[in-house]
């Protein structure tokens, strides 16, 4: 089998790895780096468990290959914590309980993330658009538009 | 955005119905918590599982020879390396237990697994599937329930005649005299469609059998006890030698409480080969080799007098049970039981056919019988307060259950809400004022159980169990076998536990999710935990406290008629809180009077005499704004209010998201979900084709929580988990009644079937 070096720079640290060209990005950073925050939910880019974001971007990492994000920084759910404190998303979500079993949620925080970050004052129409290529079977949604309508509105202040 | 708001609370609680962190909520927003999906053995294989293409048809041979050739295979399977026990979770009844999963005979839908791979990689296990040739002989297949019970259908399983799998029958009162007594009788024909309960975690499992005899295995499911017991059976082992651990769920919904294909074909490869073995789930697989919301057909017949008194009501149901039990015997008998609700009859009678056809199996999802048997009653009795010209809401008070109400034989109803939920509904419904000329409001009732009291798996334990250690700094280790699938279990034991022995949740760690160190418990079903598991938590964390205000008292030296109390971590006399010491204190002197033996208390709850269903019943009335474009029969919903009465809150935020959540899913039973067959295949196991609820198309979901007190429920709850999967299907038909005049007969209401309803309708005039 075809293999080649590749390197990602995930949550700010470089990885080497020698994959198949072929390789998903979301096999490789649940696979071959071993960070299995990041989950798959479907085979047709419809779920949104494995969103990450490159360069800024929320991207379903099965839509993309994990060659085509050399070069770039990705962020998975485990970067947004950082020594041990939470982003105020997570805190969000915490507060409105806006997850229950938590297996939409890794995706769900990164494209919540990316969309705050491209829109300053959402309105709810806009923050159910922003996350709409993300299922959750559990919490009917409403919780996570109230966490990420509560950051948007400055309730929360990032831990110094 | 929504509306929360209680009517009459009680007296504040330290920690009960607070605002209280998910205590796995860490775990899960930082992307720590690890599913059955995330687990990686030391050794591990990967499975892939040979399905049949076919709706029936006989297994003649099958020829894996080219498949071993391949390199990094190292197990095949068929179902001649089982014992070919046909098992079922009904497995107190012989007759029901009718599911090989690995089959050695013949294959009775598509999907059925009929051969498993073992390779060093997935990739490797997937092309050596290809390798094996299976020699069918395709056999005729019928695949619905009115076809599969003429004369001349094929047979599917041997002596059920008929394709009959099992039948039910509910009766009380004198319903003859009921209907005699009728002034207007109406019957009508209901149609209600299958759902996936797509978990977004699709079925998985890590098997892993050792030398020893000893097997581990970790897959994704509502209840560690179950998979042991039925494992255990399948496999002609000792359940002890078993151990299973269900780390995080990534959902079950109702679909994860029996034999799944990934527990069963990882299981046998790892004892064929002695290594651990992953299966995995592709999305397809989940949609079509798993099981599905009952699908039924539904007679229903009601009478009443002028005045909108209900006299009686019979049902038939004919449902299409796909080709295994599974928990479907139970759908069946919750559907005829909950058409009944929440409704006093004088006569009531339900005859129930599950049906076999040779489509995907049927069984238990959230709601477990009752959103068919709702969207049924309720559109139909909104019919007849029309037909009679009267005011649906009031006719709906004027027969409903109160407190006390008993149906004869089944149950007495020791709490309900219902009353003030008609109040809420009302209030809302004003408070809209005149809508918008495309939109309409409907409304339905309805009530659920708060678990069930049968054990048709007859177990010999406790229905639930569990067990409070104290350590010596006052940290408390709670072991329940409750299995929190998301729905929030562990918060709400770790509530009930801190409130109980009077510290704070963060002083609790929660146990649940493994057969070797938890005490069993039925499992996350029927909504039951709350109240079974919570009263074991309860009386364990009771056990606890008093074994430590015995020592408190001793050594206190006051009159015995004082009370002595621990709250917040503060070990007080009630007549004179502030004077006190920590319960830290108070532990560590316990520990010296049992010669260093931890205080470890033990709760346990199975139900007594509580009639034949369930210990308690929810209520709940839901109202919902709809919009339809006339010309596409597109639905929109706008805005929603349910009236809820779970009993005493316990888990604030989880309730919530409970209330929350199954709306999501019953407003896409009504009108987004469904599952279109064509000679035995889904035409749409793909989220792409299977439209559910995303964010954009949900609707505020205000609720009203009506506190009551349910005397059989720890600190007087009841269920909220299931109860609101069962109004929103009817709550939006009579919404397209009150607007259009359609009565719409079949769930979900596809836009297809809202226009040509209105064309028809336009025909008539």
């Amino acid at each position: 089998m075809e293999r080649q070096l590749i390197r990602l720079n995930v949550n700010n640290q470089d990885y080497e790895i020698y994959i198949n060209p072929k390789t998903l990005l979301v096999e490789a950073i649940r696979d071959h780096i071993g960070l299995t925050g990041t989950k798959r939910g479907c085979d047709t880019v419809s779920c949104g468990v494995c969103t990450v974001i490159v360069d800024n971007m929320a991207v379903k990492g099965c839509s993309v290959l994990a060659v085509q994000t050399e070069g770039k920084k990705i962020l998975t759910v485990e970067g947004l914590e950082v020594d041990g404190k939470l982003q105020p998303i997570q805190k969000a979500f915490l507060d409105e309980g806006a997850f229950q079993c938590g297996f939409c949620t890794s995706g769900m925080l990164m494209s919540a993330t990316a969309f705050l970050k491209e829109s300053k004052k959402p309105t709810e129409k806009q923050i159910r658009d922003g996350i709409e290529g993300n299922i959750c079977r559990c919490t009917g949604y409403n919780s996570i538009v109230r966490a990420i309508d509560a950051v948007a509105k400055g309730k929360y202040t990032e831990d110094k | 955005m929504n509306k929360y708001t209680v009517i009459n609370p009680h007296e504040p609680f330290r920690v009960l119905n607070t605002h209280v962190h998910n205590v796995d909520g860490w775990a899960k927003v930082t992307g720590r918590a690890t599913y059955t999906f995330d687990v990686k053995l030391p050794g591990m294989l990967y499975g892939k599982i040979l399905r049949s293409p076919h709706p029936h048809a006989k297994i003649k041979n099958i020829d894996f020879s080219k498949a071993m050739e391949l390199d990094g295979v190292k197990a095949v399977v068929t179902g001649k390396d089982t014992l070919g026990v046909k098992q079922g979770i009904w497995r107190r009844y012989k007759d029901l237990c009718d599911e090989a999963i690995l089959p050695v005979d013949k294959v009775r839908y598509i999907g059925e697994p009929v051969a498993a791979v073992a390779a060093v990689t997935e990739e490797i296990a997937e092309k050596a599937i290809d390798l094996i040739e299976v020699d069918y002989e395709v056999l005729p297949a019928v695949f619905e329930p009115l076809d599969a019970i003429k004369k001349d259908a094929p047979e599917i399983h041997e002596g059920f005649e008929r394709n009959i799998n099992v039948t039910r029958h509910i009766e009380w009162g004198d319903v003859d005299e009921g209907f005699e007594e009728a002034d207007y009788i109406r019957e009508d024909w209901f149609r209600c469609g299958g759902q996936a309960h797509m978990c977004m975690e699709t079925r998985c499992a890590v098997s892993s059998y050792t030398p020893d005899k000893k097997l581990t295995i970790y897959h994704s499911n509502q209840s560690p006890y179950y998979m042991q017991g039925l494992m255990a059976g399948v496999l002609g082992m000792r359940e002890g030698d078993i151990r299973v651990i269900g780390p995080y769920t990534g959902g079950g919904f109702g679909g994860k409480f029996e034999l799944d294909g990934a527990i069963f074909c990882s299981t046998i490869l790892s004892m064929k080969c002695y290594r651990p073995v992953k299966i995995v789930f592709t999305r397809e697989e989940d949609f079509i080799a798993t099981k599905r919301r009952t699908p039924m057909f539904y007679y229903s017949r009601t009478g009443v007098k002028k005045d909108g008194t209900f006299c009686a009501r019979e049902a038939k149901v004919f449902t299409n049970g796909g080709a295994y039990t599974g928990m479907g015997a139970t759908a069946l008998y919750l559907t005829g039981f909950f058409h009944s609700f929440p409704y006093v009859w004088k006569g009531y009678r339900y005859d129930g056919y599950r049906v076999y056809t040779n489509t995907l199996p049927s069984t238990s999802m959230r709601g477990f019988g009752a959103p068919q048997a709702m969207w049924c009653s309720e559109q139909q009795i909104e019919w007849i307060a029309a037909d009679l010209g009267l005011d649906p809401i009031e006719m709906r008070r004027k027969n409903a259950h109160q407190e006390g109400t008993i149906l004869p034989g089944q149950a007495t109803i020791a709490s309900c809400g219902i009353g003030q939920c008609f109040d809420e509904i009302k209030k809302w419904i004003k408070s809209k004022g005149k809508l918008r000329a495309n939109r309409s409001i409907g409304i339905s009732a309805c009530g659920f159980m708060s678990g069930g009291i049968f054990n048709w798996f007859d177990t010999p334990y406790s229905f639930s169990s569990a067990v409070v250690t104290i350590n010596q700094d006052g940290t408390v280790e709670l072991h329940v076998g409750a299995q929190d699938i998301g729905q929030g279990s562990n918060t709400t034991m770790a509530i009930i536990c801190a409130e109980t022995l009077g510290v704070k949740v963060e002083d609790i760690k929660v146990h649940s999710g493994d057969t070797d160190h938890c005490p069993p418990d039925l499992g996350a079903w029927g909504s039951r935990q709350t109240l079974m598991t919570g009263n074991a938590t309860k009386m364990a964390a009771e056990d606890a406290k008093k074994q430590l205000l015995e020592f408190a008292y001793a050594q206190s030296g006051l009159n015995i008629v004082y009370d002595l109390d621990i709250k917040d971590r503060w070990v007080h006399a009630v007549a004179r809180p502030e004077r006190g010491y920590d319960f830290g204190e108070l532990v560590k002197k316990a520990l010296r009077g049992k010669d260093g033996q931890k205080i470890v208390g033990r709760g346990y709850y199975t139900p007594h005499r509580k009639g034949m269903i369930s210990p308690a019943y929810s209520y709940m009335l839901q109202g919902v704004e709809v919009e339809v474009d006339e010309e596409t029969g597109k639905i929109t919903l706008v805005d929603s209010m349910t009236a809820h009465d779970c009993g005493q809150p316990i888990n604030h935020l989880g309730l919530i998201g409970q209330l929350e959540g199954a709306f999501s899913m019953a407003a896409g039973y009504g009108y987004l979900e469904y599952m279109p067959y064509e000679d035995g295949k889904l035409m749409n196991p793909n989220l792409v084709d299977y439209k559910m609820i995303r964010a954009p198309e949900m609707p505020p979901a205000n609720i009203a929580e009506i506190d009551t007190y349910e005397p059989e429920g720890p600190y007087g709850a009841k269920e909220a988990g299931e109860g609101l999967t069962n109004p929103t299907a009817a709550a939006i038909g009579n919404a397209l009644f009150h607007r259009f005049g359609v009565q719409m007969k079949e769930c979900p209401i596809r836009p297809e079937m809202v226009v040509n309803a209105l064309k028809e309708k336009a025909q008539k005039k």
